[in-house]
């Protein structure tokens, strides 16, 4: 790393919050979130491998009042991550630079990632 | 294009891989996992739906169903290369200490093929009948 004594440019708490800056940060903390996700998959997937009393037992963890919670943030994690990664592919094809575009993508990420996840949940305790 | 101005030799510039040695790879293999990932993470909500409520037995036979398998290795596998890239662009971004950066590079790859390796053992011992 070089001199530490430079000068640093702006920091987050400099900027005022806009709309893009939010979903741009919630797009990679999203990502980060479902890092972390996989690990429950694997936990789940080991334990359902592992025969009946562990799959009851991975069931009753995630069919509690917290796993629920999780359970939800991992949905709109996944959701969240997913349209805002759809944003993206308008991006790299070359559309949605203008600022009006960029503001309404923006809001459209999170105005589909929200409805979606709870309509997952509304489906998920449908068919139970 | 190769101008006289430029210091890289013509077969620098048709391979194309700069300083780093990998070129656009890591961007390229970030969209196409991407890709793969709507239509698999798609298909895993929709497998994970069709497990919630389900005893043992029903759950055992749904996730040993070939294509229920297929698509969970998939989802995996595409899901976590993906995550891996993402997460050392994170790294590349904050983490500035030579030697902590490049720790922390092998440690989200050593992360992403335990998680990987364990998860495909699970899903296979499932669907394998194990």
């Amino acid at each position: 790393m070089a001199d530490q004594s430079r000068p640093l440019s702006p920091h987050l708490q400099i900027y005022r919050w806009s709309w893009t800056m939010a979903m741009s940060i919630l797009h990679r903390a999203t990502g980060a979130a479902l890092y972390l996700g996989t690990l429950l998959l694997a936990i789940w997937l080991i334990s359902a491998a592992s025969g009946k009393a562990s799959f009851d037992a991975a069931q009753w963890v995630a069919s509690s009042w917290l796993g629920r919670l999780v359970l939800f943030g991992y949905t709109f994690a996944l959701m969240h991550h997913m349209v805002g990664g759809l944003r993206h592919f308008v991006w790299d094809l070359g559309h949605g630079y203008d600022a009006q575009q960029r503001m309404n993508l923006a809001r459209l990420t999170l105005f589909i990632s929200a409805p979606l996840t709870v309509l997952i949940w509304i489906v998920a305790y449908v068919v139970r | 294009m190769h101008n006289n101005s430029s210091m890289r030799t013509p077969l620098g510039h048709v391979r194309g891989l700069g300083s780093a040695r990998s070129g656009t790879g890591h961007f390229w293999l970030q969209r196409v996992t991407a890709v793969a990932n709507v239509i698999l993470a798609t298909a895993f909500v929709v497998i994970v739906l069709a497990l919630v409520g389900k005893p043992y037995d029903a759950a055992m036979a749904l996730l040993s169903h070939p294509v229920v398998a297929l698509l969970m290795l998939l989802f995996v596998a595409s899901g976590l290369i993906h995550m891996r890239l993402g997460m050392q662009t994170i790294i590349e971004d904050y983490v500035h200490g030579e030697g902590a950066k490049v720790l922390a590079v092998i440690a989200n790859t050593f992360f992403t093929v335990a998680v990987g390796a364990a998860s495909v053992f699970a899903i296979l011992k499932i669907a394998l009948g194990g």
